[in-house]
């Protein structure tokens, strides 16, 4: 899936990262804990949340993902944006809430990751 | 932020504000470009990177910051987490997986689920911490390169 058809199916705003719309994911993780995100995490692309502090963009940049996006109508601040925009990682915005974002791109194809332990 | 810069060696040294919960991650981030920059390979670069930001995250949780050290060498990456906080009284139920006694407030900006030290150790080939109540920790990682 690209990143432009996680736009499309969740109504995403894009918040900063345009030029990466074409970027190929394969799998996402839903988590508003990023201390699980850094210990369940191998090799989702997306990571979809409700939290919108600088922490989450670092806590993806950590595990290498291109995208995340914030449920639940969250805009996060310039500080947010252009640590993101500095790690070239795509930032959108949805008014769904996490169980129906997570839902609707699972539906469309969108993989959860094999299990790790 | 390079200290020297010996044969096969690299040196980083980095202060890690405690007061300020949004720059944690700095350090790390830096030696992550670092590692990439070299041509380290994915998998030893992601290890030694949230292995070091979790040990920063602590530093910043509870023990209001520290320094930071990574000596880099073809071989191996030597990571140094050293603070003058509280100590860990219990360095065995630290290492538990779920076990935190980190407050609401952080919990709320996604961290403290107990799995911060769990993970240093999961993904490192050496975890060793040196700890004494009320003087402060020092965490030494190792991460081999196959």
């Amino acid at each position: 899936m690209l990143v432009r058809e996680i736009r499309d199916i969740l109504e995403a705003e894009i918040v900063t990262g345009e030029t990466g719309l074409d970027y190929e994911v394969k799998s996402a993780c839903g988590s508003d804990m990023m201390s699980d995100v850094l210990a369940f995490v191998k090799d989702q692309s997306v990571l979809i949340t409700g939290l919108i502090n600088p922490q989450v963009v670092r806590t993806a940049e950590m595990m290498d993902m291109r995208c995340i996006v914030f449920v639940r109508g969250k805009k996060p601040d310039a500080s947010v944006v252009s640590l993101a925009a500095e790690g070239g990682i795509v930032l959108l915005c949805t008014d769904y809430r996490m169980f129906v974002a997570c839902g609707l791109l699972y539906s469309h194809g969108l993989q959860g990751g094999a299990l790790k332990k | 932020m390079i200290e020297n810069d010996k044969k096969d060696e690299m040196r980083f040294h980095y202060d890690v504000p405690g007061d300020d919960f949004t720059h944690a991650g700095e350090a790390s981030g830096n030696v992550k470009k670092v590692l990439k920059q070299l041509g380290f390979s994915p998998d030893v670069i992601r290890r030694t990177t949230i292995s070091m930001y979790e040990g920063e995250i602590n530093m910043v949780i509870h023990a209001g910051g520290g320094e930071a050290k990574a000596i880099i060498t073809p071989e191996k990456i030597d990571i140094f987490l050293i603070d003058n906080g509280p100590g860990i009284p219990d360095v065995n139920l630290a290492m538990q997986e779920g076990y935190s006694t980190a407050p609401d407030k952080i919990r709320a900006l996604g961290f403290g689920a107990g799995m911060g030290l769990p993970n240093m150790k999961k993904y490192t080939d050496d975890l060793e911490i040196e700890t004494v109540v009320g003087k402060g920790t020092t965490v030494h990682m190792t991460v081999k390169v196959d």
